[in-house]
């Protein structure tokens, strides 16, 4: 199956393969796919306090196109904000890639995993919120 | 290490390339002895008729069978459908149920499927765990109107090969025909149409390392006489059995392929079992969770078939880009759909995705199974290092419990 340059290229020398630790509350993990499938990708965004996205990490087992649009999405989404993720689309991997029809659905299965990320990064955020809500309600009743 | 040239070709189930034996065997039948083997009045086709018996007789011999039994073809799926087709037409009236097994070639899966599309009945017999036909399950399929039993002596995918003299023997008693895809089994484990009681097998010399674009079918003569009503109507060739021009110059190079099969196969075999072997004993003392697909018993000499857990088949093909091989995994084929034949054994979706095919043949050195063997090693490892179910995996985790988000 012939690859396009760009997909060797990340497949070859992968960017940012590798795992954050999950507990880590600036770390949003987003893991999208199934094994009957032939593709699961994993995806995690470090967010600082600024809702930017300071470092991206990858892990995909699936075919070249696969790994080539995970490693893709990592590059696509260090520097950007958690709104400005959000607003990226599977088409801007398909044409950076040049992915042929019978792949694009790998294209999109790196979208959902940036979101994927992003939404459990958020939902982190709120349990977290919504501790630190109760314990500083908690605290005041103490205190009063 | 020696330098080996790349790539490497370790496909040889998919095809084989052409013994320059026989490509020096067939030239004189492109531009000397040229006629057609059709032509009685001269001597140019008193050659070329010549030739094509002296083939039709070195291809028998490797099945143990008269060379008027052969019918020469334009390939293996040809003759499938010749005989499926041909004997489903010509018995029509003694019954119209056929029973195959879910592991055969498209060509026959695809051909009953159009007879079921005219009104025949075809029973897909699974097979076990080790690819192997449940002999019990086939004698309990047949019925009264079952003419014919299509089994294929060795799979193309996993190599495994089939008990054929006793499949043949429940046919014989039952009174049914036993046709064989034996493409892939052909020249190199031994075949004997009468020990088996084989009424019809399609072969080509594709695999035997003979040229594309020729084949046959063995089209039993006595006890019983097989008929078949042709596919190919214009001329009678064939003894009526498949009109057209002969390929002469192919069936040449069949005839010598054949030939020199029957003549090397005892000590091809004992070379590429010592080599495959190898090749398996090295991934599988450096890596584990690698698993075999389908008996490594009962199977062909040069076919290996292996599940590398965690690794998607494509991507570890696109890693050993210096290597022809081929994989079960989805991503290879058109429909995106994982190999039947894995999912036949019952390897679940994910390790039919993650298989390798090796084909090794005549023209394989050990030091290229070497070099293969350390590609492999090194490829599944670094993809390991990348892959998530590796990782979950490596933590303790059962893959089985994890609920999954497929888009």
């Amino acid at each position: 199956m012939p690859y396009s340059d760009k997909v060797i290229d990340h497949y070859e020398n992968p960017r940012n393969v590798g795992a954050f630790d999950k507990s880590d509350p600036s770390v949003g993990t987003g893991i999208v796919g199934a094994p009957e499938c032939g593709d699961v990708m994993k995806l995690q965004l470090k967010i600082n306090e600024q809702g930017v996205i300071e470092d991206a990490k990858f892990k995909t087992f699936g075919c070249g196109s696969a790994i080539a649009s995970s490693s893709l999405a990592t590059e696509m989404v260090k520097g950007k904000t958690v709104d400005e993720a959000m607003q990226i689309k599977n088409t801007q991997i398909v044409e950076e890639l040049a992915l042929p029809p019978v792949k694009i659905h790998c294209s999109v299965l790196a979208e959902d995993a940036i979101k994927a990320a992003i939404q459990d990064f958020q939902a982190k955020r709120a349990t977290q919120s919504a501790t630190a809500h109760v314990l500083a309600e908690e605290k005041a009743a103490v205190a009063a | 290490m020696s330098a080996v040239k790349t790539p490497i070709y370790l496909d040889n189930n998919a095809t084989t390339r052409t013994d320059p034996r026989v490509v020096e065997a067939m030239i004189p039948y492109f531009t000397d002895v040229f006629g057609n083997a059709a032509s009685r009045s001269h001597a140019f086709g008193w050659g070329a008729e010549e030739a094509v018996d002296k083939a039709r007789e070195q291809v028998a011999q490797v099945l143990g069978a008269d060379s008027k039994e052969i019918v020469f073809t334009s390939g293996a799926t040809e003759s499938d459908n010749l005989a499926i087709k041909g004997v489903a037409e010509m018995y029509a009236d003694k019954g119209d149920h056929i029973i195959t097994v879910v592991t055969e070639h498209k060509a026959v899966l695809d051909t009953c499927k159009r007879l079921e599309k005219d009104g025949k009945r075809v029973t897909y017999l699974e097979v076990q765990k080790d690819g192997l036909v449940n002999l019990d399950v086939l004698k309990s399929a047949i019925t009264d109107k079952t003419i014919l039993v299509s089994i294929m002596a060795a799979n193309n995918e996993i190599g495994v090969v089939q008990p054929m003299a006793e499949i043949g023997k429940i046919c014989r008693e039952r009174g049914v025909l036993f046709h064989t895809d034996a493409v892939q089994a052909f020249g190199k484990v031994p075949l004997d149409v009468n020990a088996m009681n084989i009424d019809l097998a399609s072969i080509t010399a594709h695999k035997i390392y003979g040229p594309k674009g020729v084949g046959a079918l063995y089209v039993r003569r006595r006890n019983p006489r097989v008929r078949l009503t042709a596919q190919m109507d214009g001329g009678g060739h064939e003894r009526g059995f498949r009109s057209g021009t002969l390929n002469v110059p192919g069936i040449v190079g069949f005839g010598k392929a054949a030939e020199l099969a029957r003549e090397e196969m005892a000590a091809e075999t004992e070379r590429l079992i010592y080599l495959r072997e190898k090749l398996r004993r090295g991934i599988m003392d450096a890596i584990d969770e690698v698993y075999v697909n389908g008996s490594l018993e009962h199977r062909l000499p040069g076919n290996l078939n292996l599940s590398f857990n965690y690794v998607e088949g494509e991507s570890l093909l696109m890693g050993l880009k210096d290597v022809a091989l081929s994989s079960g995994s989805a991503c290879t084929s058109a429909s995106l759909e994982p190999s039947y034949v894995l999912k036949a054994l019952g390897v679940g979706d994910e390790l039919a995705h993650s298989s390798l095919r090796f084909g090794i043949g005549r023209f394989n050195t050990e030091e290229e199974i070497d070099f293969v063997t350390h590609r492999v090693i090194h490829e599944v490892s670094r993809l390991r290092e990348m892959s998530p179910l590796w990782e979950l995996a490596q933590e303790g985790v059962d893959l089985a419990t994890v609920k999954w988000n497929p888009h």
